[in-house]
C-alpha cells in the first residue's frame, strides 16, 4: 500500500500573523515538502494543478521535474491534472516526458476541476465538463498506446498522422487514476478503464463516499477487471498532529475556521465528526485512518494533505515528521495483517511493465 | 395507495401564521386526498428547526443528517405544501435557502411534483407575492404547481370576511392538489449513485 502527501498549492495568510508567503517562497516550500516526504519514508508526493489565485500549481509538469531531479525514490503524482480544460496531447507529451525524466516514478490523477471561470479562460463549457473529461481521456490513452493516431472528436482539432513523442517509458503509460467527489459518472469511466479511483475523502461525509467508491468497485467488476474488492482505490484524508491532541485542535482551530473551504460553515467539531478530517494525537490518526478500510474496504493508496491554509512551513514540516516516524510505520503494519492476499499492490511502472511483459 | 404529503413551513414565531396556514392546507389536502380513495400521511418540516445547519449546507457542500432526513422527506412524497412569510416583498431567506440546498443535493427532487404554494404576510398588499416569487421559483424547479395558491392576510384570520374567503380558497387549493397527486404514480426518486453506462457517456461526446 502507498502512503503520501497531496497538496492543492494553495497561498493562503497565516491568521495569526496575517502574512502570506510570497508564489515563490510557497513553491521552494512545496518542493522541500516532498523531499522531506521521501526522506521520512512516504511513497507518493502529489501536487493540484490550478489556472487562478491564490495558488501557485498552473505548470505541474515543471514542479514535479524540479522534484524529480532532487529525489530519488518518492512517486510523483498529481491531484489533479485537469482533464477537461487541457489539450490531452500535452498531457501525453508532458507526462510521458516526466515518466522519462523520473524513470518511471511518476503516475497521474485526472480531475475536472472546481473552478468555473476556468473553463472559459480555457476556450471550454463547464456544462461540458463530463463530457470533456470523456472524450479527453480517450485520446490521451490512445496517445500512449498507439504510435500513429487518427482522431476526430468534438473538442479539439482533428488529428491525421500524429505520434505524440517522447513515446512513454519502455512502452508503459503511466497509471492513471481519476478523482472525484460527487460524480458517478467519473466512477463509471475509472471502472471501464480497469483505472484507478481515487476520492479526496476531505469535507464530505463517509457514507458518500463509500458510496461511490462501492458504485466504482461493482463496475469494475461489471466491466470484466477483475472481483469489485481487487479494484484499486486511493483515498485522501487531512491530518493534523500535536503529541496532545487538546494542542493539534487548538494550533488548526484558527486555520480551519479561516480556511475558504472549511471556515464558516460547521464548526471542526462537527466536521470532524461528520467528515474524515482528522485532527490529534499521531494515535488517534492512525485509529481513524485504521477505520478508512471498514468504511471502504481494502485500497491501495492513503495520501494526506497537511499544508495550505495558511499553516506555517515548520507545522507542515512536522506533520511529515510524524507520519514518517510514528503513523505510516503502524499503518504499513496493521494494513497489511489485514490485508487478504489477493488484495492487489498499488500499480507502479515496475509492475505495469512486468504486466505487459506476461 | 399509500401517499405522503410534505409540509415545509418557513415562519419563524412559534406558533407562526404560516405553520397555520400550512396546518389548514395539510388537514384540507389530507381529506381531499382520502376521498379520492388514497391513504395519506403528511410529514412537516419547520425550516426554522434546520436553520443553521442550511447554512452550513451551503457552505460546506454537504447537509447534516437531520436536515437529509427533511430534504429526503420533500423528494420523496407524493405531494409538496410550501408555505412562506413575505419577507422584503418576496419569499424568506430561510425558505429560499431550503429549496437551494434541496437543489444542491438532488436537482430533480421537484420534478413533476404537485405543490401547493402558500404565503403569509403583514398585509393583503403582498399577496402577489405568491405569483410573482414563490411560483416562479417552484416552477424552475419543474414542481407542477396548482393554479390556487393561498395567501393569508392578518384579516383572514378574524373579523367578518374571516370565515368564509380564506377556507373557500384553501378547499379549492387542496383538491387542487389532491387531484394532481391521484393522478399520479409513487414518485420515482434517482439515486444519485446509479451507474451510467459508458456507452452513454462516450456517445454524450
Amino acid at each position: 500500500m502507498h502512503f503520501g502527501i497531496f497538496t492543492v498549492g494553495d497561498i493562503s495568510p497565516d491568521p495569526a500573523t496575517g502574512r502570506a508567503p510570497t508564489e515563490h517562497e510557497r513553491m521552494k516550500r512545496m518542493i522541500e515538502t516532498a523531499i522531506r516526504a521521501e526522506e521520512a519514508g512516504l511513497d507518493v508526493f502529489a501536487m493540484g494543478e490550478h489556472h487562478n489565485p491564490p495558488f501557485v500549481t498552473s505548470s505541474p509538469t515543471t514542479l514535479l521535474g524540479y522534484i524529480v531531479a532532487r529525489t530519488s525514490k518518492i512517486l510523483l503524482s498529481t491531484s489533479t491534472t485537469l482533464i477537461t480544460t487541457n489539450d490531452p496531447v500535452k498531457i501525453a507529451e508532458d507526462f510521458a516526458t516526466l515518466q522519462h525524466l523520473a524513470d518511471g516514478r511518476v503516475d497521474l490523477m485526472m480531475g475536472r476541476g472546481n473552478t468555473g471561470p476556468v473553463y472559459p479562460w480555457f476556450g471550454k463549457d463547464i456544462r461540458d465538463g463530463i463530457s470533456l473529461a470523456v472524450e479527453n481521456y480517450a485520446l490521451l490513452r490512445r496517445l500512449w498506446r498507439e504510435d500513429v493516431v487518427d482522431w476526430q472528436g468534438r473538442f479539439r482539432t482533428p488529428l491525421q498522422s500524429f505520434t505524440s513523442t517522447p513515446r512513454p517509458l519502455d512502452g508503459v503509460p503511466p497509471f492513471v487514476w481519476h478523482g472525484s467527489i460527487r460524480s458517478p459518472e467519473i466512477a463509471e469511466q475509472a471502472a471501464y478503464y480497469g483505472d484507478g479511483f481515487f476520492h479526496n475523502n476531505i469535507f464530505w461525509p463517509k457514507e458518500h463516499t463509500r458510496r461511490m467508491i462501492d458504485l466504482y468497485r461493482t463496475r469494475f467488476e461489471f466491466y470484466g477487471h477483475g472481483p469489485a474488492d481487487q479494484a484499486i482505490v486511493g483515498l485522501g484524508g487531512q491530518v493534523y498532529m500535536r503529541r496532545k491532541s487538546q494542542d493539534a485542535i487548538a494550533e488548526f482551530r484558527p486555520f480551519f475556521d479561516n480556511s475558504p473551504v472549511y471556515g464558516h460553515g460547521p464548526s471542526l467539531e462537527e466536521t470532524m465528526e461528520q467528515t474524515p478530517l482528522s485532527v490529534g494525537s499521531p494515535q488517534q490518526i492512525i485509529d481513524r485512518t485504521l477505520q478508512f478500510r471498514e468504511d471502504f474496504g481494502d485500497y491501495q493508496r492513503q495520501l494526506f494533505n497537511v499544508d495550505g491554509m495558511g499553516l506555517p512551513h515548520e507545522a507542515v514540516l512536522d506533520q511529515i515528521e510524524f507520519l514518517g516516524e510514528e503513523v505510516v510505520p503502524v499503518l504499513r503494519k496493521e494494513f497489511a495483517a489485514s490485508r487478504p492476499a489477493h488484495i492487489p499492490d498499488p500499480p507502479t511502472h515496475e509492475s505495469l511493465k512486468a504486466a505487459v511483459a506476461r | 395507495m399509500r401517499r405522503t404529503i410534505a409540509v415545509v413551513s418557513a415562519g419563524l414565531g412559534r406558533p407562526s401564521s404560516s405553520r397555520l396556514l400550512a396546518d389548514r392546507l395539510a388537514a384540507a389536502a389530507e381529506r381531499e386526498v382520502r376521498e379520492l380513495g388514497d391513504e395519506v400521511e403528511v410529514r412537516v418540516a419547520e425550516v426554522r428547526d434546520h436553520a443553521h445547519d442550511l447554512v452550513d449546507g451551503m457552505v460546506s457542500g454537504y447537509p447534516a443528517p437531520e436536515l437529509k432526513d427533511a430534504l429526503d422527506t420533500v423528494a420523496g412524497a407524493d405531494g409538496l405544501i410550501a408555505v412562506t412569510p413575505t419577507f422584503t416583498a418576496s419569499y424568506s431567506g430561510l425558505f429560499k435557502a431550503f429549496f437551494d440546498v434541496l437543489d444542491m443535493v438532488d436537482d430533480n427532487a421537484l420534478a413533476d411534483k404537485p405543490v401547493l404554494i402558500g404565503a403569509t404576510g403583514g398585509t393583503a398588499r403582498h399577496s402577489l407575492v405568491l405569483e410573482n416569487a414563490v411560483r416562479p421559483l417552484f416552477v424552475y424547479l419543474r414542481g407542477v404547481v396548482v393554479r390556487t395558491s393561498v395567501f393569508a392576510a392578518p384579516e383572514d384570520w378574524g373579523g367578518t370576511a374571516a370565515p368564509d374567503l380564506l377556507a373557500h380558497r384553501i378547499d379549492r387549493a387542496a383538491a387542487q392538489l389532491a387531484v394532481e397527486i391521484h393522478r399520479r404514480g409513487a414518485p420515482v426518486v434517482r439515486d444519485p449513485f446509479a451507474p451510467t453506462p459508458f456507452a452513454d457517456l462516450l456517445d454524450a461526446g
